[in-house]
């Protein structure tokens, strides 16, 4: 069985037919955090369709950074609302609609990951923060 | 003691409640709703020796239930309501002045309220000879006890007197029994009360040609005795003589209204303690409910769903004096199948309304009859069906209204120039579809599924009869896919993957997902359940069984993606493999270094293994090097797979022990290890019909005999415990695991994502009998195939654990961060409690949301020394 990279997804078709900018294997992936961009790990670390946590500068706030399999990134905040706990990088990316989410391993709430509105929970405080992230060089 | 609980609790009041058959149970469920059972401090007298069971069902026992499988008490509930339930003290004395009860232990209860539910005794003709040794009544399953035991020392042949509903049923047990059966019926026709002329003709001649020997129009005159007073015969009034060893007089039944006799309640004519609307006898602080109470439209009621909704009736009225909930009469609807023959009688069955007509189909061959009573103006006013009562629920249900369609449409069959069926949804949205618990079709279409209903109204609980109608007007009928990105279910799924070989999940969606869901990043439902589907198939479709390579990483949960269980808290545990829960003291102190080296809390499971909490993310490699180099293994608790097989210690040390069932159960688990499945397996092997291990509370459950081995399956604990089907028995080694395999191979593949295989058992058509056709008598031809499937997997099997510590790169995603892989999840802390740690969930409370946009991500109150020291390694600024 082939092993997934990041480099094969890019070459997968998009059904949307937009062009998908190709995401090199080795590149840094950067987070918009305080007027700044923060390079958080190398594109290499990342699986299509799940995530990984990152730790900020300042020692107590984590971001989820996902990859999907059409090749574009997400970012939110990796603190579930719902239970506290600091897991929602380890959620399972699924989209609906066409637009992307990731479910909660806790309780299975879905978070869209454009914009962190809680898809099964109207309440404001029951979503979450994102980030503007990107491929840098 | 704490000074805010020194007040005197407010005192409670009195509630005694005399019988406890379905209908006293169901009052105190409905105590228990209302709250009255905090209010109230409640004592049960039951003169039977075991809690309310089924009595409807009471001829199931000889089609192999079992008297606690009869019963309608739900474990544990009397103990949760704080409900004294007094088994075999009846009460004897009423004193309605002092308020108190005396029962035969000689105990006297105070009561505020009284609530009478003595239900009936069955009436015996005073014909000579009816004391004899050998004559019986149907009413308890202590006389079916009795009935067994007398027919198996030596009976031959048996009769029931009465062709009533009870007679039948009476009659069916003693064909049960292996008895040549004679039914006498004193009117011209059976189930008088229920059924019409052409019904009972339509019902005789099935009976008949089932071997019983059935005499209407016919009395009984005498039972006659041999020389030691035991039944030999009966004269009927024809002057006839039948060589009998057996007698059951199953001829009615009378209210058993002997205690508010003697304490002066007032009763009936013809028998039943006179209530009001609301279940109040003549003394407002007595109750009488069910089959000892005349209502007051005058009638006593001797089926329990009128018992069911005077039992509610009293509830309500108890609970609020402005109760508007009135029992006024019932509907003498019913649905039975009586010695194989379906029959059912619903609304004005007799036609007794001025100027209603009869609508009739009989078909003699074919043993069917349909009547309907229909009113001058075209309502629907009630019927008999006899042979085919399909359409009974809908039919029932239009009661009371004009039908769509010209009734003699409504009964004829198919194609014989009727109207295409009448189906559910020519119902009025307020017609009542749960008789037993009067719940409308709008209440029942306010649910989504089956369990819904039955849990949120109640309906198909009661007698059943409903259950078919209930699922045709439930939103199933259309969309069955496994979710918004596949139209089919996972059965549906199982055989694609089977067949075409299809090994990738994004292939699947590509190709066989729904139509917008294609290229899309399929959902949290469907990845597992693919992934789970490609990890059973593994071997057979060419793929790599190894639930973190490549895409399949993708899919798992976040427990198979990191092979541990996710706690509340962020923190995971870890469960390793005790097959059989065999373990050397070598091993049992490396687990213990192991958890006192991480600092982990340590608790014995349920299921033999110890379960180590509290690990972080990267933790888990470390933590499982020391295991694996002792020789442990994954026990796969965080998957949808097999997790144990207990065991008892067995014939090795047991002095009861038949087989050595440890080294069955170490077996079994280490054959079993690893196999992917719709949902989580468990099993168990005990050494002897004592059945130590609980072998009947599993998925597959093995119970030694003395000639091998009993196999049952479909069994469950939890939330909806179930005892396990015995699929075969005295089984050898290898018979037994060669069935095992099949089993299993079967149910996944024929499963829905996330249902054990009690719910399957219960679900697929034909149920255990077609399970056993398929995996013992292969009527499908495929257990070859299965076997197959099971050796690939046996073969294949590899350590999770093993494997992913041998790889770096698999071992790299064991961090709390990709940026910072040294650094703790600063929210994953613990707090002492009992010698051992727990999370600390303060540390996990957020605090308000700021206003909402980029970069306000929630954080945690800097309220704690972190003292963090952390590796920013990668991570910088420009």
């Amino acid at each position: 069985m082939t092993t997934a990279t990041v480099r094969e997804t890019t070459t997968a078709a998009d059904p949307t037919g937009a062009p998908t900018p190709p995401l090199a294997a080795d590149a840094s992936v950067q987070l918009h955090l305080d007027g700044v961009w923060l390079t958080v790990c190398s594109t290499a670390r990342l699986t299509p369709g799940r995530g990984v946590a990152v730790l900020l500068p300042d020692g107590r706030r984590q971001a989820a950074v996902f990859l999907d399999r059409a090749g574009r990134l997400y970012a939110i905040d990796n603190r579930d609302p719902f239970s506290g706990a600091a897991v929602l990088s380890r959620g399972l990316v699924g989209s609906a609609d066409g637009r992307p989410f990731v479910a909660s391993p806790l309780l299975k709430q879905r978070f869209d990951l454009e914009t962190g509105r809680c898809l099964d929970d109207e309440a404001a405080e029951a979503g979450v923060g994102v980030y503007a992230v990107r491929v840098g060089a | 003691m704490d000074a805010t609980s020194t007040h005197p609790p407010q005192a409670k009041k009195k509630l005694v409640l005399v019988g406890h058959g379905m209908v006293g149970q169901r009052f105190l469920e409905a105590l228990a709703e209302c709250g009255l059972t905090g209010t109230h401090h409640i004592v049960v007298l039951c003169e039977e020796p075991r809690p309310a069971y089924d009595r409807v069902q009471l001829t199931s026992y000889f089609s192999g239930r079992t008297p606690d499988e009869l019963s309608v008490t739900e474990g544990g509930f009397m103990e949760r309501h704080g409900i004294e339930l007094r088994l075999g003290d009846p009460a004897e004395h009423v004193d309605r002045a002092a308020r108190t009860v005396t029962a035969r232990s000689g105990r006297v209860f105070g009561y505020d309220v009284l609530v009478l539910a003595t239900g009936s005794v069955p009436f015996v003709p005073p014909v000579p000879g009816r004391d004899a040794a050998g004559c019986f009544v149907y009413r308890t399953i202590e006389d079916v006890l009795a009935i067994e035991a007398y027919a198996k020392a030596g009976a031959t042949t048996g009769a029931v007197v009465g062709g009533g509903l009870l007679g039948l049923e009476a009659a069916g047990a003693l064909q049960g029994l292996g008895l040549a059966t004679h039914i006498v019926e004193f009117a011209p026709r059976l189930m008088p009360a229920q059924v019409d002329e052409g019904g009972g003709a339509a019902l005789l001649r099935t009976l008949t040609g089932r071997g019983l020997a059935v005499h209407t129009g016919t009395g009984t005159q005498e039972v006659l005795t041999d020389g030691a007073g035991a039944v030999r015969a009966m004269r009927l009034s024809d002057g006839s003589e039948l060589d009998v060893g057996l007698v059951v007089f199953s001829a009615g039944v009378r209210p058993r209204d002997q205690l508010a006799r003697d304490c002066g309640l007032v009763v009936g004519e013809r028998g039943g303690i006179t209530v009001d609307e609301r279940c109040r006898t003549s003394d407002p602080a007595v109750y009488a409910i069910g089959e000892c109470a005349q209502a007051v439209d005058g009638r006593v009621y001797g089926l329990v769903a009128p018992g069911y909704e005077m039992a509610q009736t009293a509830a309500a009225a108890l609970a609020s004096d402005t109760s508007d909930a009135a029992f006024t009469g019932a509907d003498m609807s019913t649905k039975l199948k009586l010695l194989g023959v379906d029959v059912a009688s619903f609304g004005d069955a007799h036609g007794t309304a001025a100027g209603c007509l009869d609508v009739a189909y009989a078909d003699s061959r074919a043993g069917t009859y349909k009547k309907l009573v229909v009113g001058a103006d075209g309502t629907l006013l009630g019927g008999v069906l006899v042979g085919d009562t399909e359409s009974y629920g809908t039919l029932r249900a239009l009661t009371g209204s004009v039908p769509p369609v010209p009734a003699e449409q409504l009964v004829l069959p198919a194609g014989a120039g009727a109207a295409p069926a009448l189906g559910p949804e020519a119902l009025p949205s307020d017609a009542v579809v749960c008789n037993c618990h009067n719940v409308t079709k709008a209440a029942v279409q306010a649910c989504a599924t089956l369990p819904e209903v039955k849990k949120c109204t109640k309906a198909g609980t009661g007698c059943g009869s409903c259950v078919k109608l209930i699922g045709q007007l439930l939103p199933q009928s259309g969309d069955q896919g496994l979710c918004g990105c596949f139209g089919q279910t996972r059965q549906e799924l199982y055989e694609i993957v089977r067949t075409l070989r299809v090994t990738s999940f994004q292939d699947l969606l590509d190709r066989h997902g729904r139509e917008g869901a294609r290229g899309g990043e399929g959902c949290e439902t469907c990845k597992p359940a693919v992934a789970s589907v490609i990890a059973s198939l593994a071997p057979a479709i060419g793929a790599d069984g190894y639930v973190l390579d490549g895409e399949q990483a993708a899919l798992q949960d976040t427990n198979d993606h990191f092979l541990a269980n996710l706690q509340k808290n962020g923190s995971y545990s870890v469960v390793p493999r005790i097959p059989g829960g065999e373990i050397t003291p070598d091993k049992l102190i490396v687990i213990g270094e192991v958890a006192r080296e991480f600092g982990l809390y340590t608790k014995i499971t349920g299921g033999q293994r110890i379960d180590l909490f509290g690990a972080r993310v990267e933790q888990l490699p470390p933590i499982w090097a020391r295991l694996v180099e002792a020789g442990f293994e994954s026990g796969h608790a965080y998957g949808k797979a097999l997790r144990t097989v207990k065991s008892c210690v067995g014939q090795t040390w047991c002095r009861y022990g038949v087989q050595d069932s440890v080294r069955m159960a170490i077996d079994l688990e280490l054959r079993y290890r690893g196999l992917r499945a719709p949902h989580k397996l468990k099993s168990a092997v005990s050494g002897c019909a004592r059945e130590c291990a609980e072998a009947r509370s599993k998925d597959f459950g093995v119970i030694a005999t003395a000639g091998g081995w009993n196999l049952y399956v479909g069994g469950n604990g939890g939330a909806t415990p179930r005892h396990a089907d015995l699929l075969a028995q005295d089984l050898d080694d290898a018979g037994l695991v060669r069935l095992i395999d099949r089993f299993l191979m079967f149910y996944i593949r024929t499963a829905d994502r996330l249902e054990r295989t009690s719910a399957w058992l219960e679900r697929i058509d034909g149920g255990l009998d077609h399970v056993r056709d398929v995996v013992v008598d292969d009527s499908l031809g495929i257990c070859a195939e299965l076997e197959a499937l099971m050796a690939d997997h046996v073969t294949h099997y590899r350590d999770e654990w093993a494997e992913t510590l041998a790889d770096p790169d698999r071992l790299a995603r064991f961090v709390s961060f990709v940026n910072a892989p040294e650094a703790p999840d600063p929210l994953v802390a613990f707090v002492p409690e009992r010698g051992q740690i727990k999370p600390d969930l303060p540390l996990l409370t957020l605090r308000p949301p700021s206003a909402g946009g980029r970069d306000t991500a929630l954080a945690p109150e800097p309220d704690s020394d972190l003292n963090l020291d952390l590796d920013l390694e990668g991570a910088s600024t420009r």
